[in-house]
């Protein structure tokens, strides 16, 4: 599913941000990422999304080895992925419906054919009521549960949230968190990166990757 | 509900059509309508004083060529007025001539009315008579006999053929028009850089929508087809409101100046542009003007668009 191998990353002529990072992520697991805050979590998710290259080392994510992939496999990795931001990043502009269905309408699927999915997504996750509304109109409990409506609508085998409950209080984040259990229980291997350890004992099957200078423990 | 032309000029979404992907109507997009618009207006004005100018120019000339004028010099105890009867006469044998008009006396003073003013007393100032020589159009009027048959029978007579005149239009035509080509490329210069500037704002507060479309996995060709569209949108908006107010702007000139044709305001407003009349080619350049800085507003966002693409993905 997902594999780093002594994978190190330097910004410029920095000293490297993330050392001879090593792990795997099997399908269907789940695993918190957690460290101090400026410890690597944000680059290394980014890595893992493709959005950074290692300076050193092999990631292989899906399968592919990222240093030999081609622009249009990337959009493909990408589309098998799903991403949960702290700041939500839901488009302002579009209707929460519209930005829930945004993973399927980017791949030129007819809005017929996905209709029924992502109104029953957003019943799921408790936005049926709103699903008209505009994101800038709603709590951060209601944009985080979008947000992970949209990582979840094209079934994505491996899903990524990097704090997903930084912006929500602690009953909203219990919530959250159920949602990703769901997500995991449906056949996704889940990996959260968070610094919240009230969050991280609230799952006990979880592994633990702990982040610190730079460098990754693994806690199974 | 929004009329066919309306729609035609700002065209929206249909219909329960999904919400376009890059933002339609935003504060950066706003700002890059009026933008455009506003350079357009200027770039239209500049191309449409350039057509007028060179219009009248062509006028100025023609008519200079096809007339020439008779003198005569009043006083030294000469009947002026039998003068003038001999003098037309001898024009209206001449070959190439098409008519002839002798100027009366009120005439000929209001010609001086622009240096001199109003309201003078001129009867007692020795005002030169006029004849004007109407040539024909078809073939060249034999100058030279009508010269040589004037001064054998009035010595005082001159004949101005206006070569020299029609020589100095043509060079102040040309420095005229070549003046208003190179303020019209200046403008357009302007336009670039003002619309590549307004247009790299707009794209890049656009860009979280960038990051969010490239992380959701739209491709690239789809993020910069959205963006092009509605940049295109944008740009043919500002540039149909610039070139709209340019067109209404030359339509009325033609109008007020079709209606008030009197002082000596108006007479030189007359003189340098004609009637404002773009004509077709005119308006036809304007109309290609919009399309233009619509499309470069378009080309500029794909551009801009794709190099941050480019950027993110290496």
């Amino acid at each position: 599913m997902l594999s780093l191998e002594n994978v190190g990353l330097r910004y410029g002529d920095a000293p490297e941000t993330l050392q001879d990072v090593t792990f795997d992520v099997a399908p269907r697991s789940f695993q918190f990422l957690t460290g101090p805050s400026g410890a690597g979590k944000t680059t290394l998710l980014r890595m893992i999304t493709l959005a950074l290259r290692p300076t050193r080392g092999v990631v292989t994510v899906l399968g592919h080895e990222v240093g030999k992939l081609r622009k249009d496999d990337i959009v493909a990795l990408r589309r098998r992925m799903g991403v949960v931001f702290q700041d939500f990043r839901l488009l302002d502009h579009l209707t929460l419906y519209e930005n829930v269905a945004l993973p399927l309408r980017v791949q030129g699927r007819e809005e017929t054919s996905y209709r029924a999915e992502v109104t029953e997504l957003l019943d799921w996750v408790g936005l049926g009521g709103v699903r008209d509304m505009r994101p800038n109109v709603l709590s951060g409990g209601e944009k985080q549960r979008a947000a992970i409506a949209r990582a979840l609508i094209a079934r994505p085998q491996l899903v990524l949230a990097d704090e997903p409950t930084g912006n929500v209080d602690p009953t909203l984040a219990r919530r959250i968190l159920r949602l990703l259990i769901e997500m995991h229980k449906a056949g996704a291997a889940v990996l959260v990166a968070t610094h919240d350890l009230g969050l991280m004992d609230q799952y006990e099957p979880a592994r633990r990757l702990v982040l610190a200078d730079g460098r990754l423990l693994v806690f199974e | 509900m929004p009329s066919r032309l309306t729609t035609l000029f700002f065209p929206g979404p249909a219909l329960d059509a999904p919400t376009p992907l890059a933002p339609a109507d935003t504060v950066a997009g706003r700002s890059l309508t009026i933008v455009v618009a506003i350079m357009t207006f200027l770039a239209a004005l500049c191309a449409g004083g350039a057509v007028l100018v060179a219009n009248a120019s062509a006028e100025w000339r023609g008519e200079a060529a096809r007339e020439a004028t008779i003198q005569l010099q009043t006083g030294k105890g000469r009947d002026i007025e039998a003068d003038l009867k001999t003098a037309a006469a001898i024009a209206e044998k001449t070959p190439g001539v098409h008519s002839v008009r002798i100027y009366t006396r009120a005439e000929s003073e209001a010609l001086l009315t622009p240096w001199l003013g109003e309201g003078l007393d001129l009867s007692d100032l020795p005002t030169p008579r006029m004849i004007v020589v109407e040539l024909d159009s078809t073939g060249p009027a034999d100058l030279d006999r009508l010269r040589l048959d004037l001064i054998a029978a009035l010595p005082d007579a001159t004949l101005d053929d206006h070569h020299l005149t029609i020589a100095r239009l043509g060079d102040m035509a040309r420095a005229v028009v070549l003046a208003t080509i190179a303020i019209f490329l200046l403008v357009l210069i302007a336009l670039g850089v003002v619309v590549a500037s307004a247009t790299r704002a707009a794209v890049a507060a656009n860009r979280d929508i960038v990051d969010i479309l490239h992380i959701v996995g739209a491709d690239d060709a789809l993020i910069t087809s959205e963006f092009r569209r509605r940049f295109l949108s944008l740009g043919w908006r500002g540039a149909a409101i610039g070139g709209g107010g340019a067109i209404g702007f030359f339509a009325l000139a033609q109008l007020l100046s079709s209606q008030s044709h009197a002082g000596a305001g108006a007479d030189q407003m007359q003189a340098m542009f004609g009637d404002f009349a773009l004509g077709l080619a005119g308006y036809g350049l304007i109309l290609a003007l919009v399309a233009g800085v619509a499309w470069l507003t378009a080309w500029l966002c794909q551009r801009t668009v794709f190099q941050y693409l480019k950027d993110i993905n290496s």
